[in-house]
């Protein structure tokens, strides 16, 4: 569990936080790695909200490396360059301006407030990582302790070697004060013994601690020779360096904890090959599986100290760096997985007309759509020597240069409940579905998501509560609301779609969730039996393509209500005890799949 | 521009290597689309593609690269100039980067010429640089939507057509589109799935002596890339000459009646939709049976390519959860065993 920097004098007031000391160290030591490594691994993934801390150790990153900043305003033409309008203006001829990537090529790239990057900026700089890019430095400034925070673009973070989380360090206020910036380590610590067969042991270890992607024993591999070179014993690896590899790449990506070592002699999930010698004849019990044969050799060439198996150290030294929150989740038995892109509020749309500014296009304005005048302006400067001049001495703009504003609009969600009020059952049935529109819109402040219920009993449907953001509204109006008589679920499905595609049409996501046992027996015409026409209506929602959630709550489930589900294309659930969490439950699992269509 | 990595110094990743020799075989078949997690290699394998292509006859100082025995005229006049001239060149192969403008992808008027001379000259962009080539969109999920109808637009039909600033451009833009992306980052739009030809579902492998093995071939890449790739020269050039050799069997291979009838009730038997799929399935077959030298197409060559020309063609089930992979497999054991 040794590090190379852990052994070393930190200042006072920080040895009763040994974790974020050695964390302190760590991120340090990365430092020296980058310096070392260069743009071979990406760059660092640092994970601190801005403060002091922070401030320090890119105050430190400063001394050893060039850097600039991406700013704020950044789009892809900065990143990639493109044409000086102000001196093309000037000069009369184009001048192309040098992008970011290439201005900053082997500086460092800083990218404050990473989580919030635009993803076809994040998507760019992760394929520039792929050829020949600055060393990226993202700062992931999102609450640690928000589970609905936003992420870095895993395609991004992934390609990034060393990830460090600075959340929990603490530095001395003294040295803050001071304005002294740690000095990065010069790598004194003891090297340790030669570690052999290096790609083995991190590939074991990245297996043990259930990262899949094959990049990261990749990375690791060559952060590890970085901390060799930075100590300057380039091609010779120790269990230092493999220490600091598994604490910067593998411990942060873990996705559970290797087996003790206690158990049988794998410390991976692949059965070890047959040929392998029975475990009491191996002497360490993590033994990896056997090794090629081609390191045997190499082996006497080094006298002292012997080499060690460094598959125990690199084990170790990742659980320094496991992500926080890993071992609750693992305790509690419910391994997080982090959520998909798009939110579970609703789909994201891009949009003409509303949201989130999203760059600018060319397009002609109307239909909603707004010019942006500066963007079409600069579009056509560029022309003016060549075009006509107009005789009014003004711009010659032509509708090629017409560029509009695009937002990225957050559409919001309507979850439409309709309730089978009838029979007998329709008190219970009520109780938990206003119980479950009460739970959903305490929450629904943060997802701006809107509750709608049609309540279908007797002959007819009825529209209980229109689509409602407000608690004591919807507590109000379903205070009165009677159950019992006919079921006519025909109407019911009928008048809920109307509304869905109402919602539809107001720019929102719909989600229709039907709570009801599936047996109806009022409407049909003619010939057709209430059963019929509950389906025919039910085949409507499949046609208008809303989405939809049928949860059965019949004592005893019979197929009809699987049948009208699936002629819904429903996601049928079955609660034959209905309670309000579980129609919650259900609601959530389909708005987030909704979110990803 | 870095090395690239050798394409045979992958290890595992078999459907993903067979799917891009497939489609460097047969430029009919409309491209690849890689779905995978992410750190599975997919870009380092469609970025080695490019250095297995053989090389193709082009028109002199040809801007979109004609080739020299197409009739249609080139539009800028090249062949009239350059006679019986021709010239050897790389099949192009480019890469399209996500932050690239619509003028960068279509082309546009050429700034410099305009603004010295006053003359209007249209500069080509990434769609014709591509022509007869690939065009490769990694993350292809993230891409910008007009962009991707753009590319849609161009990769049915085969033209870039380019109006603007007075310019009126119609060039050739034939080009095999090679995409990748993670389908947990978002979804892609059915219209451009069902334009790809073939795709593969890559996952990161899961057997540890590979896994070692790949940690130890970038490993050596890394510290030596020059002797690395000179260790591998043998079976690329090996690779290469198949491809090339594949390529000149092709339009002899034949189909019989009976491979037409089996392509076309393994796609009724799994619900692939349109005929896309069926002349995709057939078109692939015969590419693999190309690569493995024989004249004539048989059961196998068609079993053989059907996930991957089928795979994403599928209409989703409701009901059934089954991925698309195990509902073709179990339709070709069905379908076999009668």
């Amino acid at each position: 569990m040794t590090l190379p920097a852990a052994g070393r004098d930190m200042e006072d007031g920080t040895d009763d936080d040994p974790d974020g000391n050695e964390r302190w160290a760590l991120a340090l030591s990365a430092i020296d790695i980058l310096a070392a490594a260069g743009n071979r691994v990406g760059g660092v993934l640092l994970r601190a909200r801005p403060g002091p801390v922070r401030d320090a150790w890119a105050a430190a990153l400063a001394m050893v490396l060039p850097s600039r900043r991406l700013p704020g305003s950044a789009d892809a033409e900065a990143l990639d360059g493109g044409l000086d309008l102000t001196a093309t203006l000037a000069a009369g001829k184009p001048v192309q301006r040098i992008g970011l990537l290439q201005q900053s090529r082997g500086q460092l790239l800083l990218v404050p407030m990473a989580e919030r990057l635009n993803p076809a900026l994040a998507a760019r700089l992760a394929t520039a990582l792929d050829d020949e890019a600055p060393i990226l430095i993202l700062f992931d400034e999102g609450d640690p302790d928000d589970p609905e925070r936003e992420r870095v673009l895993p395609a991004l973070a992934e390609r990034l070697a060393i990830h460090i989380d600075l959340n929990a360090v603490r530095l001395p206020m003294a040295a803050l004060l001071a304005g002294e910036v740690p000095p990065p380590l010069a790598m004194l610590a003891e090297p340790g013994a030669t570690a052999k067969d290096p790609e083995t042991a991190l590939s074991v270890a990245a297996a043990a601690l259930g990262i899949a992607s094959i990049r990261a024993p990749i990375l690791a591999l060559r952060v590890a020779r970085a901390h060799a070179a930075a100590r300057g014993a380039a091609g010779e690896l120790r269990a230092a360096d493999m220490a600091a590899a598994a604490a910067l790449v593998l411990g942060p990506r873990a996705t559970r904890l290797p087996p003790p070592p206690e158990e049988p002699p794998e410390t991976e999930e692949e059965p070890p090959p047959p040929e392998e010698p029975p475990p009491d004849q191996e002497p360490p019990p993590d033994e990896p599986p056997p090794p090629p044969d081609d390191s045997a050799g190499d082996e006497q060439d080094q006298p002292e100290p012997p080499p060690i198996d460094p598959t125990d150290v690199v084990l170790d030294a990742a659980q320094t760096a496991l992500p926080p929150g890993l071992l609750d989740a693992l305790a509690a038995g419910t391994m997080r997985t982090p959520p998909k892109t798009s939110g579970a509020s609703g789909a994201k749309q891009k949009s003409i007309t509303s949201g989130r500014p999203a760059g600018v296009r060319p397009g002609m304005p109307g239909r909603g759509a707004r010019l942006a005048l500066i963007e079409t302006i600069k579009a056509a400067a560029p022309w003016q020597r060549v075009r006509p001049a107009r005789d009014d001495g003004r711009l010659a703009i032509r509708s090629d240069d017409l560029r509009i504003r695009r937002y990225i609009a957050q559409t919001q969600s309507t979850t439409i409940f309709a309730v089978d009020a009838s029979g007998s059952a329709a008190f219970a049935r009520l109780a938990e579905a206003k119980g479950a529109i009460e739970l959903l819109l305490a929450e629904a402040y943060i997802k701006r998501a809107e509750v709608a219920l049609v309540a279908f009993r007797g002959t007819d449907a009825a529209l209980a509560l229109p689509p409602t953001r407000s608690l004591p509204r919807a507590r109000k109006e379903l205070a009165g609301l009677a159950g019992g008589g006919g079921t006519p679920i025909a109407a019911g499905l009928d008048l809920a779609r109307t509304l869905a595609e109402a919602e539809r049409s107001r720019g929102r996501s719909p989600l229709v969730v039907v709570l009801s046992d599936g047996r109806a027996n009022v409407g049909g015409q003619g010939n057709a039996s209430p059963q019929d026409a509950a389906l025919a209506s039910a085949r409507a929602y499949r046609l208008s393509g809303i989405a939809c959630v049928f949860i059965d709550c019949s004592p005893r489930p019979r197929p009809l209500g699987a049948e009208l589900a699936a002629a819904m294309g429903a996601r049928l659930v079955t609660l034959p005890r209905i309670d309000a969490k579980s129609v919650v439950a259900a609601v959530k699992s389909a708005t987030a799949a909704i979110g990803n269509i | 521009m870095r090395m690239s990595f050798p394409f045979t110094a992958i290890v595992g990743q078999a459907e993903m290597k067979q799917a891009l020799l497939l489609a460097a075989v047969e430029p009919r078949l409309g491209g690849v689309m890689v779905f995978g997690d992410r750190g599975t290699g997919k870009s380092t394998a469609v970025r080695a593609l490019a250095g297995l292509l053989p090389p193709m006859k082009i028109v002199p100082g040809c801007r979109y690269s004609c080739a020299p025995d197409d009739r249609s005229p080139c539009i800028e006049g090249c062949r009239e100039r350059a006679g019986k001239r021709t010239e050897t060149a790389q099949v192009p192969f480019v890469d399209l980067p996500l932050g690239a403008t619509e003028d960068r992808v279509v082309g546009s008027l050429d700034l410099e010429r305009a603004l010295a001379t006053g003359e209007k000259r249209f500069e080509p962009g990434l769609l014709a640089k591509a022509n007869r080539g690939f065009l490769y969109i990694d993350e292809i999920n993230l891409l910008e939507d007009h962009l991707v109808d753009l590319l849609l637009d161009v990769a049915v039909s085969g033209t870039n057509v380019v109006e603007r600033e007075g310019l009126s451009i119609r060039h050739p833009a034939r080009f095999i589109l090679v995409g990748s992306g993670n389908p947990e980052e978002g979804e892609l739009r059915p219209q451009l799935l069902d334009r790809f030809g073939l795709s593969v579902d890559v996952r990161t492998p899961t057997d540890l002596a590979d896994r070692i093995e790949i940690v130890k071939r970038c490993d050596r890449f890394d510290r030596d890339p020059a002797g690395f790739v000179a260790e591998f020269q043998d079976d690329e050039r090996a690779t290469l000459d198949a491809i090339a050799k594949a390529r000149k069997l092709l339009p002899k291979v034949q189909v019989a009646d009976e491979m037409l009838e089996l392509g076309a009730r393994l796609c009724s038997a799994v619900g692939a939709d349109g005929l896309r799929g069926e002349l995709t399935l057939l078109r692939a077959a015969r590419a693999q049976a190309a690569l493995g030298h024989k004249k004539e197409v048989k059961a196998h060559h068609v079993t053989e390519v059907a996930v991957m020309a089928l795979r994403h063609r599928l209409r989703r089930n409701v009901l059934d959860e089954t991925g698309s992979t195990a509902r073709i497999t179990r339709a070709i054991a069905e379908l076999m065993a009668v």
